[in-house]
């Protein structure tokens, strides 16, 4: 890609003025870092620098390094080799105290918090000195008066949402008075409002001098967001840009290395049968603080992509559950191809050429320690791989290797264990292994989540593409722009209740934000 | 100083095949330091312990014919293992299929009954003995009550209930109080499969069963589901197992096997009832069963391992004067170190030095 | 008064399944299932037996068995957290290694027989009718039993390192990146875990049955992990579970001594039946793992 073309102006305009300091020696200075994983390198001769004030966005694929890199500047990894200056002096951080010390604070994305703890002991245990649980409470309402991040001390963590969770995580940063504070795609969890939000409290935490390193593969956020960009690919520095000068497009491409295209999207094959019909799915499962469905009613159609959007924990795992038939209910509620089957089990509708992908990768949908070919007697128990009892083994390792060839699935050995393929790699061998047999009825919970950029448009084509030969498809997902990209109807989930479908065309972003919270938007004010 | 574990990205595979024997090697350096420690010679405390038994034909029987209820047991108890259950009653339900088994010895007694006595005891046993397994199984299926827990405790229940019989209601009339039972009639008695010695049918069943197992684990569907089943429960589920089903299975296959060496034990070895079995094959067996990797091929070499090690141990008794307890001493050694070789092979240890860079081992 | 001495052996019985019970409490609530107690337990016997003979001392009796109980918890630890062994496999091997080594090291003292050890009169109290005897009367093990018990429950609630530690065993990769010392807190955890089996086996060495006999622990170690669940991984409850349990055995004792028309073994059986009873019955009204740290026996590997 051309240079020149990274500095096309027209870009939207920034929302607060640069309030970078440029002339005393930088925050922070990362120095040829690199680290190593057996011969694999996650990270090779890195150079990062951040100053006071800035937002700093740090972008990248799935895989491309970012994760690390940013573990290591919060002492949780150890380099293999490189320097690390702090306002201008060489540190070694070799632990998260060490780097909470110097100032700095990390909201991870996966949240490090403990379930079973309040939410003042969860902040508590990550205050370095002598904190005692009033002075947290205090404290922390303090802060979340000043910010906008109101919580409730004294409620279990496991009650909260994801919002909530995250709030948990910025104040206890926040308490510590950081001058560096990192984030890990802090918005893959929020709704388009609730993130809003969130940037106002960035901005305002920039403007009183604390730099910001904010990771994120959500292009157009970090344009509004972030004064300056560093672009990581394969474990190395790209380049470093100022992200309001770039397009989405551009930046994209730097991201990837090449246009990796959007996918095909034809319109829907006109076709009126009904694949899988829902009607008032209640459903409340034994799990602990599991999320019960609420009269869930919709239809499905062969040809057709039907999105499921929400955020993640508002009954997600469960209408899946119940779809696969893995949890059973009442026999009318789950109606596939005309049959009632809400309380046949899971293979009983495999037999009725439907399949199912769920979210978790391995554990869920294979089994770590066993082979890709063992792996797909999972779900693939017919095709003649079973005969009397014994299993054809030369045959499972067959349909692995067309899997492996037909959707790109990068292995290194033969037939590796399942837990040694990359999330990409490993997603789109489940997702291939059930395409390849023509499913009438696909349910996919999560589709692409934690995939590179690659994969997960090959896996997006390949959903679209399956509806458009005459099967139904129903992909569950909390990646708006996802569904945006593949479906013909979406609907809403929240808190256990499904929303009226509707024409992808008849929704905006803002729109299905407003669903996600409940209607009219209750609730986003501060 | 700080250290910490990461999983190896690439184990090796002879290092995985060494594990045991390192481990082994590791328990005899220790038990020659603890028996010089005592104040024995090393030299001849291996020589009862290990020579002696091997060097003539009576020893070796000896060997196979302990060898023999270890493996049968420890076979069972690896398809629980696989299946990530923890199944370490198998004291219990060995004494229970004692006891079933036992039951119709006590009541054929004096009847010429047949032929047909001891084969359907040794089936009676495999019965008491899946029974006897399934309450943990059921518990946890039914209540998730712990199988560790529930599956000991009854350990010490049916102890007591033989306890009871052989004092009481099945004790030998003319046995002058013992608490025993009358010695079996010859129908009762499991045969020899060689002429002369004790080594009797038990042994063909036992490694049919390895054989056996060995297939079901290797090549057929219900292998996979256990294996599938111990690796990721949930996988499991969604490939349509019913994973309280498999729970039930693989308790009711290691209690039948272990009630299938408890009665053997009482027909081929005992000749009778006793209030008091307690051999300890139920929880030596726990570590043939990872001493073999839970390879019904391992656990056949293992059982001979570990029967030397009692056979042995019983000798250094006789011979230099050391008491019995050495040997549960090694292994519960041998036992600790097969586990921590066994993830040495997948984990590697890194050990920080203050501030500075780590250093792997 | 029959009454007064039946709760007088129940609080000796109820007391070594207490200790032992609240330092298992501590292990798993830092994430660390080691079901090794009852070799640790026997070991303290063991050793706290040798010892008291030995330097005919109970002070010093006390001292070996507690060290005892630790140093076998030592050897669980190096392996366990140091080598990354299964948990639950460590903890059986820890249990026969410690019913052997226990036999090989208390050989020489079958036979031998202690004195008892004297009881601390609180001044005043213990001259109050009935209660005096009951509640001030006891020997030292009884006060430090409830006395632990009250620290236990203070250093987990009260303390930063009690937070520090419930966080540890409620999530160790979520401590981990936030930096907490996950293996040095466990480590600490494992060895006051075993010195508290330790001190429990003592007392059943040196005060319960004043003699040594090879595996005299017969399972106790056992239903003192049994407890913890039991009482949800709550020290309070520790005391009720530990208690009822003493009280089942003591009375199935009397039981037997009053020759009722059953047969003595389904006495015996008795405290075992009742320990599955109570896992049971505390699954069926709160849910198996309700209250169990989420964490626990599971490895802590670093990808």
């Amino acid at each position: 890609m051309a240079d020149s073309s990274l500095h096309m102006p027209g870009s939207s305009a920034p929302a607060v003025e640069n309030t970078v300091d440029d002339t005393s020696p930088p925050l922070v200075e990362l120095r040829g870092i690199t680290k190593l994983y057996g011969s694999l390198a996650a990270n090779n001769d890195v150079h990062l620098t951040i100053r006071s004030g800035d937002i700093h966005a740090l972008l990248g694929e799935n895989g491309a390094g970012k994760s690390t890199l940013v573990k290591i500047l919060y002492g949780v990894v150890e380099p293999s080799a490189g320097e690390i200056f702090w306002q201008g002096e060489k540190t070694v951080i070799s632990s998260p105290v060490e780097a909470r010390n110097l100032g700095i604070g990390m909201v991870f994305q996966h949240f490090s918090l403990f379930d079973e703890l309040t939410v003042a002991e969860n902040i508590a245990v990550a205050l370095s000195g002598d904190w005692s649980l009033t002075r947290v409470r205090e404290e922390a309402k303090t802060i979340g008066e000043t910010y906008g991040l109101t919580l409730d001390p004294d409620r279990g963590v496991w009650s909260l949402s994801a919002g909530e969770r995250q709030r948990i995580e910025i104040v206890r940063c926040l308490l510590q008075k950081p001058n560096l504070l990192i984030l890990d795609e802090p918005t893959s969890v929020l709704t388009p409002q609730e993130s809003e939000r969130l940037f106002e409290t960035l901005n305002r935490l920039s403007a009183e001098g604390c730099a910001i390193l904010y990771i994120s593969h959500r292009l157009d956020e970090v344009r509004r967001l972030c004064r300056t960009a560093t672009i990581m690919r394969a474990g190395e520095v790209v380049r470093t840009i100022d992200p309001r000068r770039s397009s989405s497009r551009e930046i994209a491409a730097m991201m990837v290395g090449a246009d990796i295209g959007e996918v095909r999207f034809t319109a829907a094959a006109d076709n009126t049968r009904e694949k899988l019909v829902v009607s008032h799915l209640f459903f409340r499962s034994e799990e602990t603080h599991a999320r019960a469905l609420n009269n869930i009613s919709f239809t499905v159609h062969a040809g057709e992509v039907f999105g499921i959007a929400g955020i993640a924990g508002n009954g997600q795992t469960e209408l899946f559950d119940v779809l696969s038939g893995e949890q059973p209910t009442s026999p009318g509620a789950v109606i596939i191809s005309g049959m009632p089957v809400g309380d046949r089990g899971i293979d009983e509708r495999r037999k009725m050429h439907a399949a199912f992908v769920p979210e978790e990768r391995l554990g869920h949908a294979a089994a770590p320690s066993h082979t890709l070919s063992e792996n797909t007697l999972v779900s693939r128990k017919d095709d003649d791989m079973v005969r009397t009892g014994f299993v054809v083994f030369r045959l499972a390792r067959r349909l692995a290797r067309r899997v492996v060839s037909a959707f790109d699935v990068r292995v290194s050995d033969k037939d590796p264990e399942a837990r040694t393929l990359s999330g990409g790699n490993l997603q789109k061998y489940i997702v291939g292994r059930e395409i390849i047999a023509k499913p009438e009825l696909l349910v996919v919970n999560q589709p692409t989540w934690g995939v590179d950029a690659g994969a997960a448009r090959l896996i997006r084509q390949s959903l679209v593409d399956l509806s458009r030969e005459g099967s139904a498809v129903v992909a569950i997902s909390q990646d708006m722009d996802e569904l945006f990209e593949i479906s013909d109807r979406i609907a809403v989930l929240r808190e256990g209740s499904l929303c009226p479908p509707r024409p992808t065309g008849a929704w905006t972003k803002e729109s299905i934000g407003l669903e996600m919270l409940g209607q009219g938007g209750e609730g986003v004010s501060p | 100083m700080r250290i910490e574990l990461s999983r190896r990205p690439d184990p090796s595979p002879v290092a995985r095949a060494l594990a045991p024997v390192f481990a082994a090697v590791l328990v005899f350096a220790l038990g020659a330091v603890i028996v010089y420690l005592m104040g024995k010679s090393p030299s001849q405390v291996f020589y009862a312990y290990i020579v002696y038994p091997l060097s003539d034909a009576w020893g070796l029987e000896q060997i196979i014919a302990k060898a023999t209820p270890l493996a049968l047991i420890a076979v069972g108890l690896s398809y629980c293992a696989r299946a990530n259950l923890w199944n370490i009653g198998a004291e219990g339900q060995y004494t229970m299929g004692a006891i079933f088994g036992g039951w119709l010895a006590i009541h054929t007694h004096g009847t010429d009954a047949g032929y047909w006595v001891w084969p359907t005891m040794l089936v009676l046993g495999a019965l008491g003995g899946m029974l006897w397994g399934l309450v943990p199984a059921l518990l946890k299926t039914r209540y998730n009550v712990n199988e560790i827990l529930s599956s000991l405790m009854l350990v010490y229940v049916v102890q007591q209930l033989l306890d009871y019989l052989g004092r009481g209601p099945w004790r030998d009339p003319q046995g002058r109080n013992m608490p025993n039972s009358a010695i079996f009639d010859g129908n009762a008695i499991i045969p020899s499969m060689i002429d002369g010695t004790s080594v009797h049918y038990e042994t063909l069943i036992a490694l049919l069963v390895v054989l056996i197992s060995a297939v079901v684990f290797s090549r057929t569907v219900f292998g996979y589901r256990i294996r599938l089943t111990g690796d990721a429960p949930r996988a499991a589920h969604f490939a349509g197992y019913d994973n309280r089903t498999t729970t039930l299975i693989v308790f009711a296959i290691s209690g039948a096997l272990a009630g299938l060496a408890g009665i053997a034990e009482i027909s081929g070895t005992n000749h009778q009832i006793l209030a008091e079995i307690r051999t300890g094959y139920g929880f030596t067996s726990i570590i043939v069963a990872f001493l073999g990797r839970l390879n019904p091929i391992g656990i056949l070499f293992a059982s001979l391992v570990l029967s030397l090690s009692v056979i042995g141990g019983q000798n250094a008794q006789l011979m230099v004067k050391l008491p019995y307890d050495l040997t549960s001493t090694f292994q519960g050694l041998l036992l600790m170190f097969i586990l921590a070789a066994d993830a040495m092979v997948s984990y590697r240890l890194h050990i920080f030095r203050g501030k500075g860079r780590s250093h792997a081992v | 008064m029959l009454f007064e001495s039946i709760l007088l052996t129940i609080i000796t019985a109820s007391t070594p399944l207490l200790i032992a019970a609240l330092g298992e409490l501590v292990t798993e609530k830092a994430g660390v299932l080691n079901l090794g107690v009852e070799g640790m337990m026997v070991m303290g016997a063991a050793c706290g037996f040798a010892g008291a003979v030995i330097f005919d001392s109970t002070v010093l009796g006390v001292l070996c068995g507690t060290l005892a109980g630790t140093a076998t918890a030592l050897l669980f630890a190096v392996v366990v957290l140091g080598f990354g062994a299964n948990q639950t496999g460590a903890g059986l091997a820890l249990t026969i290694f410690g019913l052997g080594l226990s036999g090989l090291l208390g050989h020489s003292f079958i036979g031998a027989k202690r004195e008892p050890v004297s009881m601390l009169f609180i001044p005043y109290l213990s001259d109050i009718p009935f209660f005096g005897k009951v509640l001030f009367s006891q020997d030292a093990f009884v006060y430090f039993s409830f006395a632990l018990t009250l620290l236990v429950y203070l250093f987990l609630n009260k303390t930063r390192a009690g937070l520090n530690l419930r966080a540890i065993g409620e999530n160790h990769n979520s401590a981990h990146v936030l930096g907490l010392p996950v293996l040095k807190i466990r480590f600490w955890a494992i060895l006051f875990g075993g010195a508290c089996a330790g001190i429990s086996g003592v007392y059943l060495s040196l005060v319960y049955t004043r003699f040594w006999s090879t595996g005299m622990t017969s399972g106790k170690g056992w239903i003192a992990i049994a407890l913890v669940v039991f009482a949800s991984w709550k020290p309070g409850w520790a005391v009720v579970g530990a208690y009822i349990f003493g009280a089942a055995s003591v009375l199935q004792l009397h039981a037997q001594a009053a020759q009722f028309n059953i047969p003595h073994q389904i006495l015996t059986a008795f405290p075992y039946v009742a320990t599955i009873l109570a896992l049971l019955i505390k699954s069926i009204r709160y849910g198996r793992m309700a209250g169990a740290p989420g964490s626990l026996g599971i490895d802590y590997v670093l990808d």
